[in-house]
């Protein structure tokens, strides 16, 4: 049975009141590829490491809510006229601050942060020398 | 009426911990015989009245009784029955009290049928799991009272999150919590091990199987919640790095390494210090997990939104708890004798790099979670960790790990040579080089992360059968058996992963009724859009038919599901399973034009990420049944020390 | 040996950093709003299609004119914004200029809610894709940006305006030369 438009209309109408949301339709781009498979290959990977401001802990990529589907036009327009992913997320980082950017730049407040894994690395090695003994010493 | 008696039987059971307690640790003073063998009971009634309580919370679930504060703020009339039951452990104060209520359970499973450990040990035990009893009923109790009621009952409920209103609430839950709050066990036994110096073969042997009980319930738990999330969520992701994800990765981490360990105390006598702190730490790291999602103190969509003064309440708890085991660990190990010192090329060389690096991958994620919280503190910024960061820090150990993991169950105990060792695993490397060359060759451009894991997947896989060469296959005991099965589980699972991240292809499109996109191999027709209806939802279903070559179309029904009582719209994804892959559909909104958002994706191969947790699961049911059944014939322990396995 | 005793209490020492920075975590609650990063920093340029039928666009060149103003981040479809709009017309009354930018909204339904609740906006411009909301760092409506005569940033009031919020404005606008 195929519905008639208008009831599809309306029951895509009347959560839209219940939600407090805009009727407009989102931006082209928030839902379609890039032509370019390699460009949309790269845009997507950024979307996957810009968080969305208004979620509780998605990507932009994994978000249904409307401005991260501008933010998701924007990244895919960016990268259409050429911008490299650093530079679209730099532009990002300096509208929302580094809250928005889910892969840490290496600068003084992250040092520690990328330094844990070495330092945990050689505090184990430290440690498995206790137990393991060498060779040939009884 | 219900509901006073739950309360009424929590309050008992609080009762019954502080007796519990009292009594364990007064059995520490020598005097302790009659107190011992009473503290056994104790425990039990413990449990009895816990698991009272939780039935009528289940009660009062099941019959929506709206004069409870609980069910008329998480509940309602309108929700299919069994959301009207799982619901009960849906919200922060129910699941708080399954959590209680596991742990009591496990309190009586160790006083009902723990045999091994001596006496003063196992009262010692038995006191701390009622000591940490004691602590979360009074949360329970003063903080956070299920059973509170309404002074004028609801009319209707506010109804329950409809994301949540899946199966998986009715299994992952409880499930993860079994092995989370079981954990407790091996804590209480590490406290009781360091009350009474009394660490050692015995004492391993004795923990072993709990703590295999526990992690098998974990690795289930955090399986099932990962499809869970994959299929409900509706954008096809498997792992976040979200922080109760993590929260749930790090107790499992520390199980994984006290697995390790505690055998090599069990069978060598060494690692003393080493499994008495894991086991301190796994337990930990569920308690600071339990902290973490319901403080509000991270972002994260599975947080239960709380006040702080319940996140101080726990804060204090986990001060108390972890501070004291700490610090009890710190004044009494470095009096307990040293066990055996190992040879580097050995066994236990090779399963102390495993400690070594499963302790780093867990370090690497407590600090990467709580990474944003401590800048925040400090700077006042905000700054995120996410993905990128877990798996550039934890991806390169992990896998190192797993090319541990091939080459460890191959070594003999006590001391080995590398040359022999190297022979032994001649062929996996060989397959594994292959699997390189074969993806250089057919994927070119992939991520040097991706290749390696790939490549170590498939000769790990091997490596693992590896064991079970030359071998008398009915002979072998049953516990090698679950050693091979669970490693190789992490292969498979390593298999999937790689190949999900790697070979994924997505379309995006905003396609009319009658349209043909195209993913991966498969093309699909955009057949038709219509209105549906569930029990609580109205929805609108696209129906999509794929063709592949000469096979049958498959047909794919997603949805977009729209709920009022929470007014909240989800996406309900259409999977068709293959067996080399996935085809994961969603229907979006309409967008102008008569135009339909539709993303597909193609998964290849992405099913082997939980088929090899369930086969990690399955090895760790056949060790446990290996140690805990009645062994026929030959002792395998003493052929351990020549042999290789 | 020393370090070994050290070393056993390791845990313990990173156990209690941990616990100091989780409890200023508790006592300060977290806010969960994102503060913009363009506070000092000049309008960045944009073009907007006039929000009232027949009006010229809304172009930020216009900004830099030696008067401050309250860009207003609203929209007709936004429950807060008519929470608001009583405040913001009382703004008005004190001189304020204020220019609104309205996010995908459609003209007639711009128009049904000006005339419900008043209009306080010099100029309105469509931002129809939400791009100039994400280059000015707004995360949501609504919001307001004080902008001073040069045409720079200088301050962002997250949410409604209350009357709580009135007094500290009306300084901010009119100090922002």
């Amino acid at each position: 049975m195929r519905a008639s438009p208008l009831l599809i209309a309306a029951l895509i109408a009347v959560p839209a009141v219940l939600r407090a949301d805009p009727v407009m339709a989102p931006d082209p781009l928030s839902y379609t590829q890039l032509a370019d498979p390699a460009q949309e290959a790269r845009a997507q990977a950024l979307m996957q490491t810009i968080r969305c401001v208004v979620c509780q802990g998605q990507s932009i990529a994994d978000s249904d809510a409307d401005l991260a589907a501008s933010m998701r036009a924007i990244v895919r327009e960016k990268t259409a006229a050429g911008e490299t992913p650093d530079a679209i997320r730099a532009w990002m980082v300096a509208r929302y601050g580094r809250w928005v950017n889910y892969r840490p730049a290496v600068e003084p407040v992250t040092w520690p942060l990328w330094g844990a894994p070495l330092a945990l690395i050689g505090i184990g090695a430290l440690l498995a020398r206790r137990v393991l003994k060498r060779r040939g010493r009884a | 009426m219900i509901a006073e008696t739950g309360l009424a039987a929590l309050w008992i059971a609080a009762a019954f911990a502080l007796l519990q307690t009292l009594m364990g640790f007064a059995a520490l003073g020598g005097e302790g015989r009659p107190l011992i063998r009473a503290v056994r009971p104790v425990a039990v009634v413990q449990a009895l009245m816990t698991a009272t309580a939780f039935a009528a919370l289940l009660l009062v679930f099941w019959h929506t009784d709206l004069s409870v504060k609980l069910v008329a703020d998480d509940s309602a009339t309108t929700l299919p029955t069994i959301y009207r039951i799982a619901g009960a452990w849906g919200n922060h104060e129910g699941s708080m009290l399954l959590w209680v209520t596991i742990l009591a359970l496990a309190g009586a499973a160790v006083a009902l049928f723990e045999r091994r450990l001596p006496e003063r040990t196992l009262a010692a035990t038995i006191g701390t799991q009622g000591l940490i009893a004691l602590g979360f009923f009074a949360f329970l109790l003063f903080s956070s009272n299920p059973f509170a009621r309404l002074d004028v009952p609801a009319a209707e409920g506010n109804g329950f999150n409809p994301l949540l209103q899946d199966p998986g609430l009715a299994f992952h839950p409880p499930t993860l919590y079994v092995g989370y709050v079981g954990l407790s066990v091996a804590f209480s036994f590490a406290v009781g091990a360091l009350l009474t110096r009394d660490i050692g073969a015995t004492f391993a042997k004795a923990m072993r199987p709990w703590v295999l009980g526990a992690w098998i319930f974990l690795t289930v738990g955090i399986t099932a919640g990962s499809y869970w999330a994959y299929y409900e969520l509706g954008w096809g992701g498997w792992w976040f790095w979200d922080p109760t994800e993590n929260a749930s990765l790090m107790p499992w981490l520390a199980a994984t390494a006290l697995l390790h360990s505690v055998t090599v105390l069990a069978t060598r006598d060494g690692l003393r210090a080493w499994t008495v702190m894991l086991a301190v730490v796994a337990f930990s790291m569920s308690m600071v997990g339990t902290f973490l999602v319901r403080s509000g103190i991270l972002t994260s969509v599975h947080a239960f939104a709380l006040d702080p003064k319940r996140g101080a309440f726990i804060l204090v708890l986990l001060a108390l708890y972890i501070g004291g085991a700490l610090a009890l660990f710190a004044a009494r190990v470095a009096t307990v004798a040293e066990g055996n010192r190992f040879d580097p090329v050995s066994r236990e060389g090779a399963l102390v790099v495993n400690n070594l690096l499963l302790s780093a991958i867990l370090g690497v994620v407590l600090i990467g979670t709580l990474y944003p919280l401590g800048v925040e503190a400090m700077t006042g910024e905000k700054l995120s960790v996410g993905a990128p960061y877990f798996n550039t820090a934890a991806g390169p150990l992990a896998l190192l790990l797993v090319a541990v993991m091939a080459a460890g169950p191959v070594m003999r105990w006590r001391r080995d040579e590398l040359a022999v060792v190297g022979r032994r695993i001649m062929v996996p490397t060989a397959i594994a080089v292959l699997a390189l060359v074969a993806a250089l060759l057919f994927a070119p451009g992939l991520h040097v992360l991706l290749l390696l894991g790939l490549t170590l997947a498939a000769g790990t896989a091997a490596a693992s059968v590896a064991p079970l060469w030359k071998r008398n296959l009915r002979r072998t005991p049953l516990f090698t058996w679950g050693m091979v099965v669970a490693h190789l589980g992490v292969a498979v699972s390593l298999a999937g992963m790689a190949s999900e991240s790697a070979f994924t292809r997505e379309t995006l499109v905003a396609a009319r009724p009658g349209e043909t996109v195209h993913v991966g191999p498969y093309a699909v027709r955009f057949a038709a859009i219509d209105p549906a209806a569930g029990q609580n939802f109205t929805a609108v279903r696209a129906t999509l038919i794929a063709t592949r070559g000469n096979a049958d179309p498959l047909t794919l029904q997603p949805e977009q599901r729209t709920f009022d009582n929470p007014p909240q719209q989800t996406s309900e994804s259409a999977i068709a399973t293959r067996l080399d892959g996935q085809l994961y559909t969603v229907v979006g909104e309409q967008v102008p034009g008569g135009r339909w958002q539709l993303r597909l994706w193609w998964k290849p191969f992405v099913t082997l990420i939980w088929a090899g947790g369930a086969l990690i699961a399955l090895g760790g049911l056949l060790s446990l049944l290996g140690r805990i059944l009645p062994r026929r014939g030959v002792k395998v322990e003493q052929h351990g020390y020549t042999r290789a396995y | 040996m020393k370090t070994v005793r050290l070393l056993l209490w390791l845990p313990l020492i990173a156990f209690l950093i941990v616990l100091g920075l989780v409890s200023s975590g508790l006592i300060k609650p977290h806010s969960t709003t994102i503060q913009s990063q363009m506070i000092g920093r000049p309008l960045p340029a944009f073009t907007l299609p006039s929000g009232r039928a027949g009006e010229a666009p809304l172009t930020s060149t216009g900004f830099a004119d030696d008067k401050p103003r309250l860009v207003n981040i609203f929209a007709s479809w936004c429950v807060p914004c008519l929470a608001e709009a009583p405040e913001l017309m009382v703004l008005k009354r004190e001189g304020i200029r204020i220019e609104g930018i309205a996010i995908r909204d459609r003209t007639e339904d711009l128009a049904a809610f000006l005339q419900r609740n008043g209009d306080p906006y010099e100029r309105i411009g469509r931002d129809d894709t939400g791009a100039v909301q994400i280059a000015l760092g707004s995360s949501g409506v609504p919001e307001s940006f004080v902008v001073d005569g040069k045409g720079i940033i200088r301050a962002q009031h997250i949410g409604e305006i209350r009357p709580e919020d009135m007094a500290g404005l009306i300084a901010a606008v009119q100090g922002a030369r």
